[in-house]
């Protein structure tokens, strides 16, 4: 049985930290939104909830494919994610890695998570080569 | 039967002591100062290049990593070879050794262009790569050797220390044959690319070590106002003749063996006549202050008497080292690769062809010496904790039927 | 593989028709300059990998390679991103700086004949600095083409004392601005690719496009493995040394005219 003290302290705590509850939402982090949906039905090239627990695996996985065998799809490959997921300010500059309005590191900097891919591969979309761009 | 002679930890609690630890560690702040500074910017703020890509942290480190294995020769002799008189100094042999190779291995991991990286290096391995096995002799080293100190302190154990002691001899020659093989196995380089460079650098690394670990009982024993007796002593510093004599003597074999060859004479007069910096570091710092110089004192019976001038010997033997590995790594570099024999190169926006100069920066430079005073400091933090250092190494502890002559 | 098999077969069968269609197309041109020949010679999909089935060379042919002109290098830099187009690498010194590919004039010290040519990764079939890297990044593809896993390098430039060519180069600074086909980063590093990205969509190097738009069609490339291939029919009628062929390391590169 619980006891009436019990019941009044437990719904006090509540009220008292209800502005907390509250606040967490403001603290999430912004991610900006995409340029297009790769796939109506999921939103992104696979299920959003999928990609966001696992694009690290998916990107492993291509970046091993891609440099030891040449194999150039797509799918999961981090150029793509870059062209549509980071996108130009009001001013029409491209954010940067590191910044919050970046696509990768809106997310990376709430979660701390520190990650290296941008030390070597360019963080912003470009142009891509002329015959690079002729993938099948 | 005369009785062990016990070892005690130094007190370690004088001025000098804590001013010698202030000093080797304010070498070592300010070699990670170094380190954040380089790898914040990028290795362009040091000397090195794409044309000399290894520069003074690789001198240093590859010095003390040689050094290490040498370092490791008297706990061999005494274990391995059963010589008793050396049986008191083999526990400091052991502690040096591995401070001396965690220092050169500090080195050459922080000069890193990816130092945090370091877990794929323990992860990823190319068996056919010299530097694979090297991490590989690296770790097995301070596996062995620790194992080696704890039969030798561990009453119980003592039983076990002759095994442990081949098994660290071994080892150390595989080490240091792993070590000259960096460069041995080099195909391209006019310098390199010769077999020669393992047993080179074995008796580099007997003598570099000898040198360091007389420099270091010295000094310990000076400051700690215990005695060395002539007996020890002097086999330490013929010993350390004998080893510089040795190193000479194959260095003049690998540059005769290059003379004779003429795709190598190029290489050689560079080294021996018109290199500049490289043929002073040879015939002024690797032969005369690193070889001649000690020779004579330690071999002059009015010179080797003098335990000042015999330290000195040790000390110039160190610079000889450094200038002759300095020499290898820098030198070898520096000298351009024959891509096209028989031709000049006359047009060439990459330096092709032409001797490549380096000025190493500060900044690399004490990144190399606080390896050095990482490996110092471990000794001088070691003998303090541990039961290291015999209480004497007085003639008539260590040889009772030892005669001064 | 999330694909059923079959379709992968359908797609295969597809690609052969596609292939022997554009082989036939291009039989009319077996004269054509190798640019056509080998575009056409190696179509693969995306989703195929490299195959030992092929392997990447470039023959040059010094005596057709003009003394002061630097397509091929400017070309190659446009391309990747690295030299005067790539602004980020400016703290380095001009010795520190990365150079994928260069011009060398040579003079004979006996006969005074002068000439140029390009110098870069020689691809070669055992690449000395694969057999010394520590970590397995610098790495041959199964078609020959020699490569640095720029992800698991340490940048210890063992690979760089290795080389006989000087082909390699450390960065020594950040960089931005990279191509999207060709990463570069701060401690790592780096050489010519052969263009993989151009030769896995079928393409040919940047330098041999810009040698042949000049005219002077001093560089071929092609599949040293077709012995139909241009470059093959080329290097079987006239020859092509490597460069420290005393190393034998059997060099996907080779060069004709150097006399």
């Amino acid at each position: 049985m619980l006891s009436h003290k019990t019941i009044i302290s437990t719904l006090l705590s509540i009220l008292l930290f209800l502005p907390v509850f509250a606040q967490a939402d403001n603290l999430m982090p912004t991610v900006p939104k995409a340029k297009a949906k790769a796939n109506p039905e999921t939103l992104c090239v696979r299920d959003v909830k999928v990609m966001r627990t696992n694009h690290m695996e998916f990107l492993m996985h291509q970046r091993d494919e891609t440099m030891r065998k040449g194999i150039r799809t797509k799918k999961d490959s981090l150029a793509e994610c870059i062209t549509c997921h980071v996108s130009k300010d009001d001013e029409g500059k491209f954010a940067s890695y590191g910044d919050d309005e970046h696509f990768c590191s809106s997310c990376h900097n709430y979660a701390a998570v520190k990650i290296d891919c941008f030390d070597c591969h360019n963080d912003k979309p470009t142009a891509a080569s002329k015959t690079g761009s002729t993938v099948k | 039967m005369k009785k062990n002679i016990p070892f005690i930890a130094i007190e370690g609690r004088s001025s000098g002591y804590y001013s010698l630890l202030a000093l080797l560690g304010a070498f070592i702040l300010a070699s990670l100062g170094a380190f954040y500074y380089m790898e914040h910017h990028g290795h362009y703020v040091t000397g090195m290049d794409n044309q000399i890509v290894w520069g003074m942290p690789h001198v240093f480190a590859v010095f003390l990593i040689v050094a290490a294995s040498g370092a490791l020769n008297v706990a061999s002799i005494s274990s391995a070879f059963n010589k008793k008189a050396y049986k008191p100094l083999a526990r400091l042999s052991g502690l040096l050794a591995l401070a001396l190779l965690a220092g050169g291995l500090m080195i050459l991991v922080l000069d890193l262009g990816r130092p945090e990286r370091l877990v794929i290096a323990m992860t990823y391995y190319n068996l056919k790569s010299i530097f694979a096995w090297n991490m590989l002799l690296y770790n097995g080293f301070f596996a062995i050797v620790i194992v080696y100190i704890w039969t030798m302190m561990q009453r119980n154990l003592g039983q076990y220390t002759r095994a442990a002691g081949i098994a660290a001899f071994i080892w150390r020659l595989a080490l240091t044959t792993g070590t000259g093989s960096i460069f041995g196995f080099l195909v391209a380089r006019q310098g390199y690319d010769a077999a020669i460079m393992a047993p080179m650098f074995i008796l580099m690394s007997f003598s570099f070590g000898l040198a360091v670990f007389l420099l270091v009982l010295m000094a310990s024993y000076s400051w700690t106002e215990r005695p060395i007796g002539d007996a020890i002593f002097n086999r330490l510093k013929n010993l350390l003749g004998i080893f510089v004599a040795s190193v000479l003597f194959i260095v003049a074999i690998y540059h005769l063996t290059n003379l004779y060859e003429a795709q190598h004479q190029g290489f050689e007069a560079f080294i021996l006549l018109n290199g500049g910096i490289y043929t002073q570091m040879f015939w002024i710092g690797q032969v005369m202050i690193g070889g001649i110089i000690p020779l004579i004192i330690f071999y002059t019976p009015s010179l080797a008497k003098s335990r000042g001038l015999v330290g000195l010997g040790a000390l110039l033997v160190i610079i000889g080292g450094l200038a002759q590995v300095y020499g290898i790594i820098i030198g070898g570099q520096a000298y351009p690769m024959t891509l096209f024999p028989g031709k000049e190169v006359i047009e060439t926006t990459f330096a092709d062809g032409a001797i490549a100069s380096y000025t190493p920066t500060l900044a690399e430079t004490l990144l190399g010496l606080g390896g050095v005073a990482v490996a110092l400091f471990l000794v001088a933090f070691c003998v303090k904790i541990m039961n290291f250092l015999p209480a004497s190494l007085a003639d008539k502890d260590v040889d009772p039927h030892y005669k001064a002559s | 593989m999330t694909q059923p098999v079959n379709t992968n077969e359908t797609k295969t069968d597809l690609y052969r028709r596609q292939f022997l269609g554009k082989t036939a197309a291009a039989a009319g041109f077996a004269l054509a300059p190798g640019m056509l020949l080998t575009e056409i010679a190696h179509a693969k999909p995306a989703d195929e990998a490299v195959s030992t089935k092929n392997r990447w060379g470039l023959l040059i042919n010094t005596n057709k390679c003009a003394s002061g002109c630097t397509a091929c290098v400017t070309a190659c830099q446009v391309e990747n991103g690295w030299g005067e187009i790539n602004k980020s690498e400016e703290l380095s010194r001009a010795s520190q700086k990365a150079v994928w590919i260069r011009k060398v004039k040579l003079k004979d010290k006996q006969t005074g004949h002068v000439q140029s040519l390009p110098l870069l990764c020689q691809h070669c079939e055992k690449p000395p600095c694969v057999d010394v890297c520590p970590t397995g990044a610098s790495f041959k593809r199964e078609d020959g083409i020699v490569l640095v896993d720029k992800h698991i390098c340490i940048g210890c430039r063992y690979c760089m004392m290795a080389c006989p060519y000087k082909a390699r180069s450390f960065i020594h600074e950040t960089i931005k601005n990279q191509k999207v086909h060709a990463p570069r980063g701060k401690g790592t590093v780096e050489s010519c690719t052969m263009c993989a990205h151009r030769v896995d969509n079928d393409g040919i190097p940047a330098c041999v496009e810009a040698c042949n738009a000049e005219g002077h069609q001093a560089m071929y490339f092609g599949d040293l493995k077709d012995s139909n291939s241009v470059i093959s029919k080329e290097l079987a009628k006239n020859g092509g040394q490597q460069l420290r062929a005393d190393l034998d390391l059997n060099t996907g590169v080779r060069y004709q005219g150097i006399k």
